[in-house]
């Protein structure tokens, strides 16, 4: 249920604009691997290569590779709305269809391609998804209500929940718990620790704190300046590199001195 | 007379004071009386019209059937003014209906087409050449129903009565000229295709990038992307433009009168002459020789129109409102 990722010299481009340099690193399998590093430095931009999502603004591109479990993301014949069934993602502010109630929003992924699925299976699924992004209790007697109805962090375990009902092997959180007040983000961390019993998960994050919380690898990444592509600095085990990082930049970025 | 002088209350100028220090002035004042200036005007044009029609139409709402049938040219003998009616607003509904039912499916996907499958450029050439098409003079409509459009499908219906005509609204005998409600309807649906895709397309365009991409993370296809997150997302908006086309085909008068050969039947078959009319284009038809109570009924006629329109309008409203929980603005 968990593949592994590994980009080699991978450079993204938005139209002539070369975003993110160079990036070799690999995401081991049931882990959490979270992406740091002042804003705009393409920790983002990197993350929506992982399931090819960077493709939907108009320009963009990749040179490079991006392989799952030896598979290349970005090979002729792969079709890119199957590697998104493969690789879920959460987006930093939480996005349920506010048309679909709970119940719906859960199975979105899976009603895709008119896929069928019985009465039973699909209440399931529901609850075992519910149940899995730790929100069942709190919504199994509103399953017809309107996600959109849910508070911000609820909202964003809907997302969850939606993301890991179609059982993909890796999981992007992009910012997740930006939005989100500390109750909330608490409730979101306690979610990852369980998920990467089963998942592969990468999340970027502005908070250090965070990352030093949920991951076990921790990939740096910086921009020289303005109009200069972001570069993975380093990476190496969380702990390592909140504490003896091997980089200057590093140490100076997560000890406070900026960013 | 002393009392009349003597200072107002002490609280007074306080209060006023206290109100100058608001930013309810200068141009946020003049402002604030221009919009309610202008939302009263609308009310009191509407009531207007209203006014005007109930008073008009009056001597021939309460006109017997005798006096009416001598007054009005082709009235029947013993005849209600509603019966009278009648069948015009069946002809109106039945045409703007059909209007409605072949542009709102191509307005849809013409807008969809420009707002997320054409290339950029492409979309832009396309909105301005549908936007182009709302500028076109009803009369050049009616024209071009007549002597382009009318020839042009005459096959088609003819193949339609021949093929489907077990259908009621293809049941024969199909007119060779053309001068059809079929073929009126096409035009009615030209027509309106403008309003109805510039509307759906800003809708579409407005969808929250967020729920697009929380579709296309899940693995959607463009159109499930579309299905998902676009139309829902749409959908009161498509509604509401439906109902503007809609009130745009019910009170169009000259493309109707030019091509329809009238007929004033309750008739589903809409590929032969003389069996529809419209209430809109009767009124131009018979009003420059009408006179006296005659004029009246046609008024009266007006007031029907104008009454279904308002309830068409409400109508859409109530639908667009039934869903409020699910439709994302709370």
């Amino acid at each position: 249920m968990a593949q592994r990722i590994d980009t080699k010299d991978l450079n993204i481009y938005y139209g002539d604009f070369l975003a993110v340099q160079d990036v070799t690193m690999t995401v081991d399998p049931k882990s959490v691997t979270a992406f740091i590093g002042p804003s705009g430095c393409g920790k983002s931009t990197f993350l929506r290569t992982l399931n090819r999502m960077h493709e939907v603004i108009p320009g963009a591109r990749v040179e490079g590779s991006v392989e799952l479990e030896g598979v290349d993301l970005y090979g002729d014949d792969v079709d890119p709305v199957a590697v998104r069934r493969n690789v879920g993602m959460v987006f930093q502010r939480p996005n349920p269809f506010p048309t679909m109630s709970i119940k719906d929003n859960v199975l979105a992924g899976v009603k895709l391609n008119n896929r069928r699925i019985s009465r039973s299976d699909a209440d399931d699924l529901v609850e075992r998804s519910l149940r899995g992004a730790n929100l069942w209790n709190e919504v199994k007697d509103r399953l017809e209500k309107p996600g959109s109805g849910l508070s911000g962090g609820q909202q964003q375990r809907l997302c969850i929940a939606r993301a890991i009902a179609v059982r993909p092997q890796v999981l992007l959180m992009d910012e997740p718990c930006s939005a989100l007040d500390p109750i909330s983000t608490l409730a979101i961390e306690d979610l990852i620790g369980e998920l990467k019993q089963e998942y592969t998960i990468v999340i970027v994050t502005h908070n250090m704190q965070q990352a030093a919380r949920v991951s076990d690898r921790t990939a740096f990444f910086n921009i020289a300046g303005t109009g200069k592509p972001g570069r993975l600095i380093e990476m190496d085990d969380t702990a390592t590199m909140f504490s003896s990082p091997s980089q200057q930049a590093t140490e100076d970025y997560v000890s406070g001195r900026f960013g | 007379m002393t009392t009349t002088v003597s200072p107002p209350p002490a609280e007074a100028p306080g209060r006023r004071r206290t109100r100058r220090r608001t930013t309810d002035r200068g141009f946020n004042r003049v402002f604030r009386w221009i919009a309610v200036g202008a939302g009263v005007l609308i009310l009191a044009v509407l009531a207007a019209v209203a006014l005007f029609l109930l008073q008009q139409a009056w001597p021939a709402l309460t006109a017997g059937e005798d006096e009416l049938a001598s007054a009005v040219p082709r009235f029947p003998d013993d005849t209600s003014l509603l019966e009278y009616v009648g069948p015009l607003v069946f002809g109106t509904l039945l045409a703007a209906a059909l209007a409605l039912a072949i542009a709102t499916p191509l307005a849809m996907g013409i807008a969809l087409f420009i707002s997320h499958y054409a290339p950029r450029r492409l979309s832009q050439l396309l909105g301005y050449l549908v936007d182009l098409l709302a500028a076109v003079p009803s009369v050049i409509y009616g024209l071009w129903g007549i002597y382009v459009l009318g020839p042009a499908v005459q096959p088609v219906w003819a193949w339609l009565n021949e093929y489907v005509g077990w259908f009621p609204l293809f049941a024969g005998p199909v007119s060779p000229t053309s001068r059809v409600l079929a073929t009126v309807s096409v035009v009615l649906a030209v027509m309106i295709l403008p309003i109805i895709t510039a509307v759906a397309r800003e809708v579409f365009l407005q969808t929250p990038k967020l729920h697009e991409e929380a579709a296309l993370a899940l693995g959607a296809t463009r159109w499930e992307v579309v299905r998902t997150a676009v139309l829902p997302f749409g959908r009161s908006g498509v509604i509401s433009a439906a109902m503007l086309g809609l009130g745009r085909a019910l009170g169009e008068t000259m493309a109707v009168l030019m091509i329809l050969s009238p007929g004033f039947l309750y008739s589903f078959r809409i590929l032969d002459s003389s069996q529809h009319q419209t209430i809109a284009a009767y009124i131009a038809a018979d009003f420059p020789e009408a006179s006296g109570l005659a004029v009246n009924t046609l008024i009266a006629t007006g007031l029907v129109l104008f009454v279904i329109t308002l309830a068409v309008n409400m109508a859409a409203r109530a639908i667009v409102a039934r869903r409020k929980e699910f439709s994302g603005a709370n």
